[in-house]
């Protein structure tokens, strides 16, 4: 009867494994397909322009909206950019061109970056606190704030440039050098203009999951109720995932409508930074 | 003149370096500096905890801390047992990892074997939005969907702030942690080793679970472990939905407070940089720090020794 190597039973436990791998695959993205819906019909009704131009309020849920915590995420967010961008990619360049391949102190640099990408985001936010806030005393601030995120995400920055100039072929310096280019010269001109698409988007990456990120925040006094737009470094300031963690502490349910309302706000933005990398990596992705 | 300018062009034309390139000695020292920027951080983290760590236990006995069973850190002659805040910690990731494990597990297996290209192009992506969600939106979901929609309906006791929407929910978070992980883990392993068990008549199922999974065991080991390590150290989910109550309980249906959330919902308020309140941020701060760092080391050195094997 069975010609074939393996059992009828086998053969069902097969199928059966097959389909439990593909639920425990269809799990995940149910539940990002439930979540994405949940937000957005009940953010519905609040999910308009008022979000953007007026002031957030914990009593008037009419009238409040998020306009503050939409402008301190921008000035935040390039606060870190501008601070992780040059230090990151300068990093990365050391590692990967410059300094001595396997010799053990670079090992326990590069160990020490991996530990630092999977620390938890709060024990950063005890850092900003401790050194930034109260040391340095930069107080509840906009920059105390950037410094923090900027710190937090270095090391996914740091890993992603890395990947991004090993991807660069080994000839492309070799040409260089042996035209005569110094090593910085080959790094700058050749090797780093060739990564910056891998570069581009590694760094949007990081900064979204900077963009989404509370846990620090909390300890660096973005919860005080901020109804002004921040105005310099040292003002203070609030952002969106701040503003939504407060609102869902409101026991009301309009306030629960407009934490949802902002959360598609946030989720929006995201989005766009994400669409904006994998443009980037699309358009100018090279076969060497 | 001719001669010289031959001897100019001799010179021109050595190998040796004809002046010290200064500008050069200085951008690699700019570079190393900004690689150093990651050791003072890790120093900058040790440091802040540590000393304040010192203070509070000075004045509070250590083994009071971690063996004590009473978290009341904001009475008078509070208490500062961290047990509460532990079995808290431990409640909801054992229900994370329990819903992250299985599940990311059999989503890199379907994604590594059983995915056409086409499938995984799409899938893949999809699953890795998941990870890019930020955990306040988790924390909402748990508390307003999860609890008020779904579990108090089966669980009609279930408190407002319980542990298993935040459980659950993290655990969903996590899946894409380990799914790509593992899934990175087992496309390393050689293809050779599959065709061999096919050639000796295994099914697909036999040679993922025989073959492939054996295989890339360290690699999948360490993204669970990593997993974990993210489990411990997650706050949003936790301070959202599992309430701001220390329970030494192991009951899910309750609220509980972790070391993470004990440490925003202190850390939020306006505390006096000396008092004991300020000090014990730092004090469980360690804790979490040193508890997620062992599981940080231990889950990079296995992928380290799972690369060596298969390069």
């Amino acid at each position: 009867m069975q010609n074939q190597l393996a059992g009828r039973g086998t053969l069902l436990r097969d199928r059966v494994f097959m389909w439990l791998l593909f639920i425990s695959l269809a799990i995940g993205v149910l539940t990002l397909a439930i979540l994405l819906i949940y937000v957005t019909v009940k953010g519905w009704p609040r999910l308009d322009l008022r979000l953007f131009t007026n002031m957030p309020s914990v009593r008037d849920a009419q009238n409040a909206g998020a306009q503050s915590a939409i402008t301190g995420t921008i000035w935040v967010i390039s606060f870190t950019a501008l601070i992780a961008l040059p230090t990151g990619v300068l990093a990365a360049l050391h590692l990967e061109e410059f300094a001595r391949p396997d010799s053990r102190f670079q090992r326990f640099i590069e160990i020490n970056i991996q530990n630092l990408a999977a620390v938890p985001s709060i024990v950063y936010g005890i850092l900003g606190l401790a050194v930034f806030a109260r040391a340095l005393a930069l107080g509840q601030s906009v920059i105390t704030a950037s410094l923090t995120l900027a710190l937090l995400v270095l090391p996914v920055i740091i890993i992603s440039t890395r990947e991004a100039l090993r991807a660069v072929p080994r000839n492309i310096r070799d040409g260089s050098l042996a035209l005569g280019a110094t090593e910085w010269q080959t790094a700058y001109r050749q090797t780093l203009p060739a990564a910056i698409p891998g570069i581009a988007t590694g760094t949007i990456l990081a900064l979204s999951r900077a963009i989404g990120e509370a846990a620090p925040l909390l300890l660096l006094g973005a919860v005080s109720f901020i109804t002004f737009n921040p105005d310099g470094v040292l003002s203070g300031y609030t952002t969106l995932p701040i503003q939504i963690f407060n609102w869902t502490k409101e026991s009301r349910e309009e306030f629960q409508v407009l934490a949802a309302a902002t959360i598609v706000v946030l989720l929006l933005l995201l989005l766009a930074m994400n669409f904006v990398a994998i443009w980037i990596r699309n358009r100018t992705q090279k076969r060497w | 003149m001719a001669l010289n300018t031959a001897s100019e062009t001799a010179e021109g034309l050595s190998l040796r370096q004809s002046r010290p390139r200064y500008g050069e000695k200085v951008i690699r020292f700019v570079l190393a500096a900004a690689a150093f920027v990651s050791i003072f951080t890790t120093f900058g983290i040790l440091i802040s905890l540590l000393i304040p760590s010192i203070e509070f236990f000075l004045e509070v006995p250590i083994t009071d801390f971690l063996f004590g069973t009473t978290w009341t850190p904001l009475f008078k002659d509070g208490e500062f047992g961290v047990l509460p805040l532990l079995s808290g910690t431990i409640v909801i990731t054992v229900i994370a990892i329990a819903v992250a494990i299985p599940l990311g597990l059999g989503a890199s297996i379907y994604l590594s074997e059983y995915a056409s290209t086409r499938v995984r192009k799409v899938l893949k992506p999809t699953l890795e939005v998941l990870a890019g969600i930020p955990t306040v939106v988790f924390g909402f979901f748990a508390l307003e969907f999860l609890t008020q929609l779904v579990l108090i309906k089966i669980f009609p006791g279930i408190e407002v702030f319980n542990a298993l929407s935040a459980g659950l929910i993290m655990g969903i978070m996590i899946i894409p942690t380990i799914a790509s992980l593992s899934e990175d883990a087992m496309a390393a392993v050689p293809s050779g080793l599959r065709d061999g068990a096919y050639a000796l008549g295994s099914t697909k199922r036999q040679t993922a679970i025989k073959v492939v999974i054996p295989a890339a065991l360290s690699g999948i080991v360490a993204a669970f472990v990593l997993g974990i390590s993210r489990a411990i150290g997650e706050t949003m989910i936790v301070t959202i939905a599992a309430g701001l109550q220390p329970q030494l309980s192991f009951n899910p249906l309750i609220g509980m407070q972790t070391m993470t959330s004990y440490i925003a919902a202190a850390g939020s308020g306006d505390l006096a940089t000396g008092s004991i309140e300020y000090k014990s941020i730092f004090a469980v701060g360690m804790l979490l720090f040193v508890l997620t760092f062992i599981m940080n080391i231990f889950s990079i050195r296995l992928v380290r020794r799972f690369r060596q094997v298969y390069q």
